[in-house]
């Protein structure tokens, strides 16, 4: 089939074939294009030039209809090629609600990635076949991008901010993961590999290899270390509200609105807790920027997705 | 005055005085889009952060000096007012009103700068200025950052137009006394007039939006 | 017996330096973006060598970075946007349209001066050190991660960016206020529709990248943290910012090289430009819709989905008058009286790979599409075959065109055509190799890359050569011309238009006595009628 030609790149994941079609769907306008503009150039070039004593009555300096048709068809055959790309964009990122998630920080310039089991890779990631994986992405300094071509799928990774990426491998083999967005000397360095493998041939990766505490544990540990847990306990007798089951829950501010408790919401509770106050609280919870860093963020939200029962909070 | 005369003849590629005339005040108003879009970033930014952190906004105003903004608002406006007048006498030919209303435009937009510098003073002094020296006291320190870098930029920005706005001024001050302009030529200090027309509107932007935030 | 004309009306340095004759500044401007175009392929070439081998073997990884940084800002800033408008641009609006100079003659001479001032800034810098943050100046890179010379590079881009904005006003004013009587809108040269169009983008888009560029530099030397994440701020609105201006500013690198194909496809099959009114109206849109599009740069900068859907459809709205140009100007070519040279030469050179450049355009707006090819060496292979392949080549056509109206020579006629030949060649070879590579996955702006991609390299690298050597010949000949040429006469290639009516090269006023129009543009139908008549 098409992967075996050189002209196109492993084709491994679910979008990538939707990518390829339409990428061929482009060729094809483009060649039908470019030669209908070639051909007619060489044509006309040939039958009128200066010494052809080829007829020329009749010549014509405009024509309405002309103009509408060559306004039109471009028009319609560009729309397709617009809604055939949305269509897969929409894909590409909406990631389906079961998914395997990995957490990955660039950093000038390697990718650091840890499982939710502990595991830990650097410049590398394994992942099984058939499994939507989903990395929730921040990186430590400049813009990056993380870029798997066998994928066909790439996010930028930016400081101060979560970004997903999506994907479901489907055949086994390594694959270049490339830094895309320019971060400074060693962009080019900025590269790994992606290792997919069989379901259970993973398992026992997963299982096997020196393991740190998994990020939700991590992040318990920090939630104790931290003192957290000293107004944020439990019982809900601290001075903050109880955060068992605050992870995806609605919950009232301040001075009117709602938030919705996202990774995101909850990175800023903890970096800026002033931006966004709880109602019915006071903004007494100090900042803890400085004290604890990106990996650590994301243990710390590992581990509050873990705890209580997801439930509407007020 | 045999100069003032070949002035209010035309330069030898244009065919004719008016058409000179005509092209200046079209140049001078493509110019002053441009400006409009100089100053559109700064606006953009402004209203991409003030709606991302409100808060902040409200507490980091507060904490500018409103008596003295305004006042320099009176101060820009009240040389709108002396700019306009020095037109109209350019105008009738009224050279020494011309000098006259030049000179206290030119006065009046140095008050405002002299002002402008007292406030950036105080900034300095209560190291509202953004860097690793910076010290806000209150809840929304961080993002008063982003305020501050925008007061700023902002105000600096302006400030720079002024100065370039007193450079012209003072150098058609200096023509008009020689008696350069007539009621047949005086496009200069008309197109002076409305760059300086627009410096003074940028302000009555900022006013507000700097200063009383918040505010109601 | 030689006439006085503007190039012996005067001698001197100072008589140059000093003069506010549109046709001796556009001379001027020559010489100065040549130098860059010759800077930035010196540049191309230290990439092209390095990415010879997958290795990092050539040079440093720092110097690699500085090389494409500095290759792109020279290409771009230096020679590319000020390339037509301001030299040909200089030189023929103001003949175009019968008037003795630009309506500002010493705001142009000081835009010369701005750029100047510009580039020496840039220059300073590169020798002192030079960039490397790419020609796009992300943030936070540049704001606070780089140390290299950002700040002076800045300000060079900065004040050139003046000169950019007062050439546009020039020609607005001098296209509203300056035409010769008779000429009304629609009987102007589509050249001055083109930069027309060109100059409202100059005007409305530069001031945006001249404060964003200034706010960079002032978050470098004076602290501020308007792009700075780690102070709240958003380093994706640097990109909005940069956009804005940039993607406007791909079609002030565009609309005047379609502009100078209307003209040379008018006047080399002998007939009225097919659509007249559509070709003129399509540069005006191209450059109202093109503000709206900046966004398809960040589809995968975690801007939100729906203004991604926004910007994509608006970019392939933007691509339909490009399309109805194309359409127009091979439809001219039916039923005309085709030859052959030079300038017609590159024209054809451009229509084809403006075509392959813009096309590649739809697979970038494509968001599915754009997410996989997003900063790999298919991007860069698009916008090389637009403005290498479809800027350049114009220009070069233009050159050739109104070389003889410039210096009063005529070029060697056989060598023009063999380096058009030669430059297309190597181009394609140069190129084409890239949309694969990018295909394949190769990411742009890298020093070492896997070795499967080498193949390609190679191709591109000798490509490279090959349009190197393409690009000395007219370079070589149209200096020698100069003084060797044979003299031209005042209408060399019997075109229409008021440029060819007085005296190869012009006299400082341009026209004895102003002209008085009666006649639609290229009013070619005389000289072919009743399928009769000479060339
Ligand atoms: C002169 C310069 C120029 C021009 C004219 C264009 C024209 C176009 N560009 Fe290009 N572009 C650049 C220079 C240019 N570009 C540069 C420099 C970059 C990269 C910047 C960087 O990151 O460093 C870039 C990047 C770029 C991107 C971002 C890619 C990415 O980073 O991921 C996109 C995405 O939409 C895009 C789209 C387009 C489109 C749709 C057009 C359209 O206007 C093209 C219209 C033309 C045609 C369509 C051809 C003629 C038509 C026909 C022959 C008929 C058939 C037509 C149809 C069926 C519609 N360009
Ligand atoms: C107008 C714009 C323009 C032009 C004309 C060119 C011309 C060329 N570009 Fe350019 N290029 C850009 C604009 C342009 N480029 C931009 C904007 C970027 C992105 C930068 C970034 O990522 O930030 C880029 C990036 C870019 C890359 C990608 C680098 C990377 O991402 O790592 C490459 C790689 O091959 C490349 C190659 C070339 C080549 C081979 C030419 C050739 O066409 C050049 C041929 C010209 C010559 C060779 C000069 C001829 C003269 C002589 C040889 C005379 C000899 C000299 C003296 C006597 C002193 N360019
Ligand atoms: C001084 C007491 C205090 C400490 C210590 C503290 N918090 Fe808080 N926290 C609060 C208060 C009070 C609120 C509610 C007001 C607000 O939103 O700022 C809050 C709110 C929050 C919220 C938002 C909860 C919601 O329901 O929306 C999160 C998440 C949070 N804290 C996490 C943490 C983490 C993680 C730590 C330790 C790294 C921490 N807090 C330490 C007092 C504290
Ligand atoms: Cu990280 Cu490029
Ligand atoms: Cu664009």
């Amino acid at each position: 089939m098409w992967s075996d030609l050189p002209l196109f790149p492993a084709r491994a994941s679910t979008s990538a074939g939707q990518v390829d079609a339409l990428y061929l769907y482009l060729i094809a306008i483009s060649a039908v294009m470019s030669l209908l503009i070639a051909g007619l150039l060489v044509v006309f070039a040939v039958r009128y030039r200066r010494e052809s004593k080829a007829s020329r009555l009749g010549a014509s300096n405009g024509s309405m209809r002309l103009e509408l048709i060559w306004t039109i068809l471009p028009f319609v055959v560009s729309m397709t090629v617009f809604v055939w790309g949305a269509n897969i964009f929409f894909h590409v990122n909406r990631p389906p609600d079961d998914t395997m998630n990995i957490l990955v920080v660039g950093k000038r310039w390697m990718w650091k990635l840890q499982h939710l089991n502990g595991r830990r890779e650097i410049n590398e990631l394994h992942v099984p076949v058939g499994r939507a994986v989903k990395l929730t992405m921040t990186s430590e300094d400049v813009i990056h991008s993380f870029f798997v071509p066998a994928f066909r799928v790439k996010a930028d990774v930016l400081p101060g901010r979560y970004t997903t990426l999506w994907f479901q491998a489907t055949r086994p083999g390594r694959y270049h993961l490339f830094c895309a967005e320019y971060c400074g000397t060693k962009h080019s360095g900025m590269i790994g590999w992606i290792v997919v493998q069989q379901p259970e041939e993973f398992e026992a990766w997963l299982g096997g290899g020196v393991r740190d505490l998994s990020p939700a544990r991590a992040g318990e540990r920090l939630f104790t270390n931290l003192g957290c847990i000293t107004c944020h306990n439990p019982e809900s007798k601290g001075r903050g509200p109880s955060l068992q089951g605050v992870f995806g829950s609605t919950i009232r501010l301040k001075g009117g609105g709602i938030a919705t408790a996202n990774e995101a919401y909850l990175r800023e509770s903890i970096l800026d807790p002033q931006a966004r106050v709880v109602d019915g609280y006071d903004p007494v919870m100090p900042t803890f920027r400085g004290l604890v860093g990106e990996e650590g963020l994301m243990q710390i939200i590992e581990y509050l997705k873990t705890i209580g029962p997801k439930a509407e909070k007020s | 005055m045999p100069e003032a005369r070949a002035m209010a003849s035309h330069l030898h590629h244009f065919d004719s005085a008016d058409q000179q005339k005509d092209a200046a005040t079209l140049g001078m108003w493509v110019f002053l889009i441009t400006e409009i879009l100089f100053f559109g970033g700064l606006f953009m930014a402004y209203v991409v952060y003030r709606s991302g952190y409100p808060g902040a906004w409200v507490e980091a105003s507060r904490s500018l000096d409103l008596r003295l903004g305004a006042i320099n608002t009176a101060v820009l406006i009240c040389s709108s007012l002396t700019m306009a007048l020095g037109v109209q006498a350019a105008q009738l030919g009224r050279r020494k009103a011309l000098v006259g209303w030049l000179v206290a435009t030119i006065l009046l937009g140095g008050a405002f700068l002299g002002i402008k510098s007292v406030e950036y003073a105080h900034k300095f002094a209560e190291h509202h200025v953004p860097g690793p020296s910076f010290v806000f006291h209150g809840a929304e320190a961080r993002p008063a950052q982003l305020f501050f870098s925008l007061y700023f930029a902002m105000t600096g920005m302006h400030a720079l137009h002024m100065v370039i706005g007193l450079g012209l001024l003072l150098n058609l001050a200096r023509q008009s006394r020689a008696g350069r302009f007539t009621p047949a030529y005086y496009t200069p200090v008309e197109m002076a007039g409305l760059y300086w027309h627009f410096v003074d509107i940028v302000w009555i932007f900022l006013f507000p939006l700097l200063y009383l935030v918040g505010r109601h | 017996m030689t006439q006085r004309n503007y190039l012996n009306a005067d001698y001197g340095i100072r008589s140059w330096l000093l003069t506010v004759d549109h046709k001796r500044i556009a001379l001027l401007y020559l010489a100065s973006v040549t130098l860059f175009f010759m800077l930035g392929g010196v540049f191309a070439m230290m990439v092209r060598l390095e990415l010879l081998t997958p290795a990092g073997d050539i040079m440093q990884a720092e110097t690699y970075n500085k090389a494409f940084t500095m290759h792109g800002i020279a290409m771009v800033f230096f020679f590319l946007i000020p390339a037509i408008p301001a030299v040909l641009g200089n030189f023929l609006v103001p003949m175009m349209i019968g008037a003795r100079d630009l309506a500002f003659p010493r705001l142009n001479l000081l835009s010369w001066y701005l750029y100047v001032i510009g580039a020496l800034f840039t220059i300073g810098a590169i020798v002192s050190g030079g960039v490397d943050t790419g020609w796009t100046f992300y943030t936070p890179y540049s704001t606070t991660w780089s140390n290299t010379n950002v700040v002076p590079v800045a300000l060079g881009i900065f004040v050139t960016g003046f000169s950019s904005i007062l050439t546009g006003l020039n020609f607005i004013v001098t296209i509203h206020k300056m035409r010769a009587p008779g000429l009304t809108w629609f009987r102007l040269p589509l050249f001055i529709w083109a930069h027309y169009a060109t100059s409202i983008i100059m005007i409305l888009g530069t001031p945006v990248i001249a404060i964003t560029i200034v706010l960079v530099a002032l978050e470098r030397v004076a602290n501020l943290g308007i792009f700075d994440p780690t102070r709240g701020g958003d380093p994706v609105l640097f990109q909005h910012f940069f956009w804005f201006y940039s993607h406007p500013a791909v079609y002030i690198m565009i609309l005047p090289a379609m502009g100078i194909i209307s003209e040379v496809v008018a006047c080399f099959a002998r007939k009225r430009i097919f659509g007249y009114g559509f070709v003129a109206f399509s540069s005006l849109s191209i450059a109202l819709v093109g503000f709206l599009v900046w966004g398809h740069h960040m589809f995968v900068s975690s801007q939100s989905v729906y203004a991604a859907l926004v910007f994509s459809i608006l970019s392939f709205l933007v691509a339909v008058p490009s399309a109805v140009k194309v359409f127009n100007w091979t439809a001219t070519l039916y039923k005309g009286r085709i030859s052959f040279e030079t300038p017609m030469l590159y024209v054809f050179g451009f229509i084809g790979l403006f075509t392959i450049g813009g096309l590649t355009g739809l697979f970038l707006a494509a968001l599915g599409l754009d997410v996989h090819v997003h900063d790999t060496y298919f991007v860069v292979a698009h916008f090389h075959y637009i403005m290498v392949g479809g800027t350049i080549m114009a220009y070069l056509g233009g050159l050739h065109f109104w070389w003889p109206k410039i210096t009063g020579r005529l070029y060697p006629e056989w060598w023009g055509r063999l380096s058009a030949g030669v430059i297309f060649i190597g181009f394609n070879l140069t190129f084409f190799p890239q949309f694969i590579l990018g295909y394949l996955g190769m990411p742009r702006r890298y020093h070492v890359y896997p070795e499967e991609f080498q193949v390609l390299n190679v191709m591109s690298s000798a490509g490279a050569s090959i349009l190197g050597v393409g690009y000395l010949i007219p370079l070589v000949y149209m200096i020698w011309s100069m003084r060797y040429g044979k003299p031209a006469p005042a209408n060399p290639w019997g075109a229409t238009g008021l440029e060819w009516t007085t005296p190869s090269p012009p006299p400082t006023e341009n026209f004895t006595e102003t002209p008085v129009v009666t006649r639609e543009a290229y009013d070619y139908v005389d000289l072919t009628a009743e399928g009769g008549g000479i060339a």
